[in-house]
């Protein structure tokens, strides 16, 4: 009587209204009192569940070493929704959450901790009708994977049965350097298959790919100039005016390039340099992302093309604030870098010859990410020098965060009697939807797992590519055993990163 | 920024929104529409409110119509807000006299370049929106038949005349239910052998929700009356039981699949803010609100048919419901639970349109529930 396969009458693909709700599921947090969790992870699927987005057969389970019953985490939960939810906080959705929350205290090396788990999870599928679908969400140091996983398995809660699924989640970074990442693939893929592997970067929200997918292939006004005739260099910025606050126990080791470059900033090269793919489902878009990162390299000559600082100590858009090696928990002989500068080449008939600056950083002037390619000057200009002294390169900026939108730079006259040309902005903001209604980032990886839609989630393949960029930067790095330049916090971020540009006869923008 | 304008004309209020957006610091815009609003002063408040929070979604230039034919002189005053907290621009353009049966003379002037036209009455709407001058304008026309004094007349009105661009609100408050219908329709793949919405009495979006149903399963679709608010509930018969989602207090919902515990689901009313926010996010035809309506329409006149022959002596074919409802047309008092007081205080009066009056209708097993309500309706929905 029941067919799965029967296609739901009530759904049309006309009917573009309908959201999509994800199955009854069971979503296990690891590490369920850490920041993250608390801060996005908690109040994202409080937020999914206010927008009605989450099934009515939706669990929440926490797995952490506290001495807590249901209802004090339940209460955590809560208070982290109150804090920090970004939709209001309405009676109703948090009774309709909190039927689903459990919580089970224990080890992640204790066999009866994941006996407790599974006993949980069962009686869940039971009283809460999620049919055996469950996702893992690990929210703990990569350190810890293999352990987990292999709890998992033990305890056969990572098996695919027929119509059920167990998917696992995991976040940046993945690995260390590329001998790191295939360990970590290799542990994770031994338990699950791949299409069952959620590697989230939540700097990467899903509704900035899709913009700059939409951008670069729904227009033609932009796809001719898009290749080495008319574009000279890309810059490619992540910059964050905070600097790693408590957070040296992840950081110090880590540095910006392991943290951004490897896994944002490539990904967002990706997105930019990548061809046209023949439809917008996972794999056409994976093997896209992959031809164009196997074409990347790092530099040739990697002193002149890569530039590292960390932050000095000094003020700051007006706040006093300490330097990198000040920072509690950082060790005497940190070499940890908090700003990365590399050069990228793509090899292909695209992109030869086109540098993209990558660059990222902390305790920087303002947050801001963007991807601006810049244009070659014209051929030739029709007026005297004196009239385009001012006139720079056009320009066509994709701002990701704040103030997601487009800027175009191009030359104006400016009005009056003389004939002068100068730079001017054109802008474009997403409007008040991305700030007031667009999803956060987590709220749509979030339900992309829970859904089983991988499209935009790096596949191993990806981040091993990615690892193949980078690594013998970090190794040049290593080798020279110096510390890294220092810069004023609150500033752009070392002179040698200025100087890595100019080498080739640019500048880096001011975004 | 406010700036008024005494007497006004369209190529005066142009170049005020120039010179406002001048000295404000952005000459370029982000606008990506003009939403038209058409309000009678009453009405004008309420929706201005929702326009503006929606508007926040969607910056658009937002021009509130407010017209009175009643005053003898001719003359059109024009207020400009720019800067308030929204980022779009919002003129209120009031038209007295002659001026207020040429509006799209005054609009026309002021709809943004190239991009998109909306409009959007909140209350009494034009019968035909395309042939209406201002409608004719827009490339979307939105009405909202909770909002007038007959909603299941108006709506079936709507549906009669439905063109491409054009949505109800009612249809709107109706998209978290179907949601959550199609997603347990994910869960439990079944074939049903019958379908019921139960609503409060003359709720225009039950009968639209039964219709979409219809439609969509090619069932006839019962609609029950209980006390509301709004929509209490959907039910799906299979084999096996019942998919229902319930919802008795307008918030919080119980969901229920054959073969799995209930659970609670939130399901709020929404606010109309919000679903005018949903209604600008698509600017093409709504194929299946097309397809809703004309069912919608379609079994409006199979309830005439059905009422129209033997009003006071109906077949036996037509269900208990059917019988009470024809009874209850002639005055006889209303037995069904839950609904007494609202059928004896809209027994009476029954003023509303032959056509809603008539609607109440029956024919065969299925649409025997649905009578009680439409016939209901069309006295209630004035006096509640």
């Amino acid at each position: 009587m029941l067919d799965p396969n029967r296609p739901n009458p009530l759904r049309d693909p006309q009917d573009r209204r309908l959201p999509r709700i994800a199955g009854p599921c069971v979503l296990v947090i690891f590490g369920v009192t850490g920041d993250l969790s608390r801060k996005k992870l908690m109040p994202a699927v409080y937020d999914l569940a206010n927008r009605g987005l989450l099934p009515p057969g939706f669990a929440l389970v926490g797995f952490a070493r506290r001495d807590w019953v249901n209802e004090d985490f339940a209460q955590i939960v809560h208070d982290s929704v109150k804090e920090h939810a970004r939709t209001p906080f309405r009676e109703e959705v948090w009774r309709q959450l909190l039927e689903g929350i459990r919580f089970v205290p224990g080890d992640l090396n204790s066999d009866e901790s994941f006996d407790e788990l599974k006993r949980t999870i069962l009686e869940l599928d039971e009283a809460r009708g999620t049919g055996g679908n469950h996702a893992f969400y690990l929210s703990i140091p990569p350190g810890l994977f293999d352990e987990v996983v292999g709890q998992l398995r033990r305890h056969g809660l990572a098996e695919q049965r027929g119509g059920q699924w167990n998917r696992v989640v995991i976040e940046k970074p993945f690995g260390h350097d590329l001998t790191s990442a295939q360990e970590l693939n290799r542990i994770v893929s031994s338990v699950f298959p791949s299409q069952s592997v959620f590697r989230i970067d939540h700097y990467l929200g899903k509704e900035t790919v899709q913009n700059m997918l939409a951008l670069r292939f729904a227009n033609q006004l932009f796809e001719p100039v898009w290749n080495r005739n008319y574009i000279d260099h890309v810059q490619i910025t992540m910059a964050e005016d905070i600097g790693i606050g408590g957070r040296a126990g992840y950081y110090d080791g880590i540095g910006a390039a392991r943290d951004v470059i490897q896994n944002h900033l490539l990904q967002l090269l990706a997105l930019t340099a990548m061809e046209e793919p023949t439809s917008f489902d996972a794999r056409q878009l994976r093997s896209e992302k992959q031809k164009v990162l196997a074409a990347a390299r790092p530099p040739l000559d990697l002193a002149a093309h890569t530039a590292r600082g960390r932050y000095d100590g000094g003020w700051a858009g007006g706040v006093k604030v300490r330097g990198y090696a000040e920072e509690e928990g950082v060790s005497p002989e940190s070499t940890t870098e908090t700003f990365a500068a590399v050069r990228v080449d793509i090899d292909n008939r695209r992109w030869a010859g086109v540098p993209f600056y990558l660059r990222t950083g902390k305790r920087l002037a303002r947050r801001v990410t963007e991807v601006a390619l810049s244009f070659r000057k014209a051929p030739h200009l029709p007026f005297t020098n004196s009239d385009t002294e001012a006139l720079g390169s056009n320009a066509l900026v994709m701002r990701i965060q704040p103030d997601e939108g487009i800027t175009l730079r191009f030359g104006a006259k400016v009005p009056g009697t003389q004939m002068e040309i100068r730079e001017v902005n054109m802008d474009f903001a997403y409007g008040g939807a991305f700030t007031e209604s667009s999803p956060e980032a987590y709220e749509r990886l979030i339900l992309d797992v829970l859904l089983g839609d991988p499209p935009l989630f790096p596949q191993h393949e990806e981040v091993e590519l990615s690892w193949r960029i980078l690594d013998p930067v970090l190794d040049y790095w290593a080798s020279t055993g110096d510390k890294p330049e220092k810069y004023a916090p609150g500033s752009w971020g070392p002179q040698s990163a200025a100087d890595m540009l100019a080498r080739d006869g640019f500048a880096w923008r001011r975004p | 920024m406010k700036i008024e304008l005494k007497s006004t004309n369209s190529s005066r209020v142009a170049s005020a929104l120039i010179k406002a957006r001048r000295s404000a610091g952005s000459p370029t815009t982000g606008m990506v529409m003009t939403l038209i609003v058409v309000t009678d002063g009453r009405g004008y408040q309420r929706a201005a409110e929702a326009a503006l929070s929606a508007s926040r979604e969607h910056p658009c230039r937002l021009l509130l119509v407010v017209s009175s034919t009643s005053t003898k002189t001719s003359g059109l005053d024009a207020e400009i807000h720019l800067g308030e907290q929204v980022p779009g621009e919002t003129v209120v353009l009031r038209m007295r006299g002659e001026v207020a049966e040429h509006p799209a003379s005054v609009l026309l002037p002021l709809l943004l370049p190239d991009s998109p036209v909306v409009a959007w009455w909140p209350g009494e709407a034009p019968v035909s929106l395309k042939d209406d001058p201002i409608g004719a304008l827009a490339n979307r026309r939105i009405t909202d038949a909770d909002g007038t004094q007959h909603p299941i007349a108006t709506l079936e009105q709507r549906a009669a005349h439905h063109g491409p661009g054009e949505t109800d609100l009612t249809w709107t408050r109706l998209t978290p239910w179907r949601g959550l219908l199609a997603a347990a329709v994910d869960q439990y793949p079944a074939t049903f052998s019958a379908a019921a919405v139960e609503a409060k009495r003359g709720h225009a979006g039950a009968q639209l929700m039964a219709a979409w149903l219809e439609n969509r399963l090619g069932l006839d679709v019962q609609v029950r009356g209980t006390r509301g608010p709004g929509i209490t509930g959907v039910r799906l018969t299979t084999a096996a039981g019942d998919i229902s989602i319930t919802r008795d207090d307008g918030l919080l919902a119980e969901y229920s699949v054959p073969g799995q515990p209930r659970r609670l689901v939130a399901l709020k009313r929404r606010d109309t803010e919000e679903l005018i926010a949903e209604e600008l996010r698509r600017m093409d035809d709504d194929d299946i609100f097309g397809a809703a309506a004309r069912t919608l329409v379609v079994r409006a006149e199979r309830g005439r048919a059905a009422a129209s022959p033997g009003r006071g002596k109906k077949k036996s074919t037509a269900r208990k419901t059917a019988g009470k409802s024809t009874a209850r047309q002639q005055g006889a008092p209303d037995q069904a639970p839950g609904s007494r007081r609202s059928g004896a205080r809209g027994g009476a009066p029954r003023t509303s349109p032959r056509k809603t009056t008539a609607s109440p209708a029956t024919e065969g097993p299925g649409a025997g529930g649905s009578a009680t309500v439409e016939e209901n309706s069309s006295t209630t929905a004035p006096s509640s």
